[in-house]
């Protein structure tokens, strides 16, 4: 099951440069455990320690919001389209 | 140092106002480092101490930027108690080293104070602004 995945500037330095690349995994997170074997350390920088996706980090699938699809446990398809893009926040 | 044109200096410093006393956000897209084209963006907390862009909105607004060869070349923020200055939160949330982090105060009615910055990991170096007539 082949997902593209939008790959942000600030993450790049795990994908050699690439903007987009290939994975796969029948929800989201199978799918970030699938790029962090590739691409090590990229996981840490999408999932807090306890396991939950990072309150600062967007990740859209086919341009939803993942956080109204099941957050980490939202499943993905063949040909699905997922970009990942760091919050802009402050206080 | 960021060259900035005056009517985008003042339609950030307009948008500050605005929103006042709730936090204004939003970006400036351009090509090649040039400030061109001032996105007003939804702060989606609403709150006088604390700015989120909106998730979709973001999303729209950076594949536009894509599609069009630009880059956030500015993200703007207004603080409307404190000084133009970066907070905590401001520097540990900052993702993009290429971007001039501008920050304008509205706590003064009268004078709105803008100044910009490099955020780079965890590290805030301002820079001079210029602003250039037109």
């Amino acid at each position: 099951m082949a997902v593209q995945v939008r790959i942000p500037t600030i993450l790049r330095s795990y994908t050699g440069g690439e903007k987009a690349v290939s994975g796969s995994g029948g929800t989201l997170a199978e799918l970030i455990d699938d790029l962090d074997g590739r691409y090590d350390g990229i996981k840490a920088r999408l999932v807090t320690d306890d396991g939950s996706l990072h309150r600062f980090v967007n990740v859209y699938v086919n341009d939803e919001d993942v956080r109204f699809l099941g957050s980490l446990s939202a499943p993905l398809a063949d040909g699905d389209d997922v970009t990942i893009l760091p919050a802009v926040a402050g206080g | 140092m960021l060259r900035l044109p005056a009517d985008i200096h003042d339609k950030i410093v307009a948008h500050a106002r605005r929103d006042h006393p709730d936090e204004a956000c939003g970006v400036v897209a351009g090509c090649g480092g040039l400030p061109e084209r001032v996105i007003e963006m939804d702060n989606a907390e609403r709150s006088p101490t604390f700015y989120r862009f909106d998730p979709i909105e973001q999303l729209h607004v950076w594949r536009e930027m894509e599609d069009r060869d630009e880059e956030p070349v500015v993200i703007y923020h207004s603080h409307t108690a404190t000084e133009a200055y970066p907070s905590r939160t401001d520097i540990a949330l900052a993702t993009e080293p290429a971007a001039h982090y501008v920050l304008v105060s509205t706590r003064d009615a009268d004078e709105a104070e803008l100044r910009s910055y490099r955020i780079v990991d965890g590290a805030v170096t301002e820079e001079p602004v210029e602003i250039l007539p037109g």
